[in-house]
């Protein structure tokens, strides 16, 4: 075996999506069915060919219900990642380990989600005497994912002098991007500085727009073993690098109890996924960042070594995260806060798009792009490569 | 009921807090072979892995580590008393034991109290006992 078994080896050759939105009349097995489908499609590859699936621990249709809708033959490998917004690109590093490995030839990773119904957020259906880890949060009332996050982003911006202007320049480039995006769910909805400095607060100092948005809908890719990469309609997305990461003492989401709960997960995951990586981010032309809450944006790009520490509320000036003259275009689509919010996934059908050339805010010639999970949370990620 | 997320009281790995709270008492859990403490509770230490642990009363005094104000929506309860102050407290005797609680103007004040404008990270508090139902959850007042 050759020293780097993953790098290069599986390719992304199919993407689908649903329309995104809110209350869609379609069941989640239904929309997850109609996306895989979609990009099964766009692979040309026969249902019954797949025979590797990955999606999420939170992930509400079973195997078992896709694989008998969509008619795929023998399934032998099937994995699901934990730690919600952490594991969309930690799904497709999975599968492109399990082709890699020969254990599937034809894998499918998808997510598929009715966020838009409350009963979908966990944060509204807890019991009400606690055992697990909420119950050292919970009773004094920080209660939602935007408020453990706030308490984080605080103790950021305290330490580093990051602003409320950082912020919303990482809310207003992204809705820029989806201002140029038909499929995105803020695409005619523009966003002013004032706009945002004005909007209603939902956990100070985090604001409405500092928010992802909440969307039903479906999102899959179609991968195979980079032998066969060529042999389909669109040009091969190489999964070059991937990693998982979880640093020591970490606590998903309400992360306060370690030595440093600034450096977060993104950190963990970075070394894993630079080691093995023919370039480094001074050669990433364009980033998919996931993006649930603002102050997110910053702590991952220090994580992932675009700027040192502390610095990543800088980074944000001068228009870096825009398309297209930006040092770093991100979120192209509009990401989770202005696109469409399916756990991240939808960030990596976006990579795919841009190495492909069909993004609807095309960085010119990309061939490289970071992809991105959950900071803050047990997490993963994903560099894409072009020929 | 008041409609407030509280503990269960019988947890394995936390019981001994919360019994602790119940004598006005803040105990941080210890490793019983090398002294380490730790928060939250579990059941083996990180640093020299003993499945032994002792319990010790520690001041009550801290600092503001950082805090949230949260605004709706929020389970009714707690929508009720918005916007109110959540605070993370890193205790004097060793910074990186943290616990979320409420910054109270008083003893047995509401949680809503405090003008959240004039809350500043790094300012010293000290401990109280609030009673919810059955349970006595440590709060914080200016010291």
């Amino acid at each position: 075996m050759s020293e780097h078994v993953l790098r290069d080896r599986a390719a992304i050759v199919g993407i689908g999506q649903t329309a995104f939105g809110k209350g869609l009349a379609d069941t989640e097995l239904s929309l997850a069915c109609q996306a895989i489908s979609a990009a099964l499609d766009d692979a040309g590859i026969a249902p019954s060919e797949v025979d590797g699936l990955a999606s999420f621990t939170m992930e509400p249709n079973r195997e078992v219900d896709v694989a008998r809708n969509v008619g795929m033959g023998d399934i032998t490998f099937f994995s699901q990642v934990g730690y919600g917004g952490g594991a969309g690109c930690g799904v497709v590093l999975h599968a492109a380990m399990a082709l890699a490995t020969g254990q599937c030839r034809v894998a499918v990773a998808w997510r598929a989600r009715k966020r838009a119904a409350k009963s979908s957020r966990p944060w509204a259906q807890v019991p009400r005497r606690l055992s697990d880890h909420g119950q050292w949060s919970r009773p004094w009332g920080l209660l939602r994912p935007v408020d453990e996050v706030a308490m984080l982003a605080r103790r950021y911006m305290h330490e580093y002098g990051v602003t409320r202007d950082h912020l919303a320049n990482v809310a207003l480039a992204f809705r820029k991007h989806a201002n140029r995006n038909p499929a995105a769910t803020m695409y005619e909805k523009k966003l002013t500085r004032e706009q945002y400095m004005e909007a209603r607060w939902i956990s100070e100092p985090l604001c409405l727009f500092d928010n992802c948005l909440e969307t039903d809908g479906a999102l899959a890719v179609v991968m195979v073993p980079a032998e066969r990469a060529r042999d389909h309609p669109h040009p091969p997305v190489y999964v070059h690098t991937g990693a998982q990461g979880l640093p020591p003492q970490h606590q998903t989401m309400t992360n306060y109890f370690n030595d440093d709960p600034l450096k977060g997960p993104s950190w963990a995951a970075a070394r894993q996924l630079w080691r093995d990586a023919e370039f480094g981010p001074e050669d990433v032309q364009v980033a998919q960042i996931y993006d649930a809450f603002s102050p997110l944006i910053p702590l991952s790009l220090e994580g992932y070594g675009f700027c040192a520490r502390g610095e990543g509320g800088a980074f944000t000036e001068n228009g870096a995260l825009e398309w297209p003259d930006g040092r770093l275009p991100t979120n192209t689509s509009g990401g989770g806060m202005s696109e469409a919010y399916v756990h991240g996934f939808n960030l990596v059908l976006e990579g795919v798009r841009q190495i492909r050339g069909t993004s609807t805010s095309q960085v010119e010639g990309a061939r490289t792009c970071l992809v991105t999970s959950g900071e803050g949370v047990p997490t993963s990620a994903l560099l894409l490569r072009g020929e | 009921m008041s409609g407030f997320l509280l503990p269960d009281l019988e947890s394995e790995d936390a019981a001994e807090f919360w019994a602790g709270c119940a004598r006005g008492e803040l105990l941080v859990q210890h490793c019983a072979h090398c002294d380490a403490p730790r928060f939250p509770p579990r059941p083996m230490c990180p640093r020299c892995r003993s499945i032994s642990s002792i319990w010790k009363p520690v001041s009550g005094r801290g600092t503001i580590w950082s805090f949230v104000v949260a605004h709706p929506p929020l389970l009714p309860a707690y929508a009720e008393l918005a916007p109110y102050n959540v605070i993370v407290v890193a205790l004097d005797e060793d910074p990186t034991l943290r616990m979320v609680g409420n910054l109270l103007a008083r003893p047995h004040g509401p949680i809503n109290e405090v003008d959240p404008a004039t809350i500043r990270i790094g300012e010293p508090v000290r401990v109280v006992f609030q009673q919810v139902e059955d349970v006595s959850l440590p709060s914080w007042v200016r010291a």
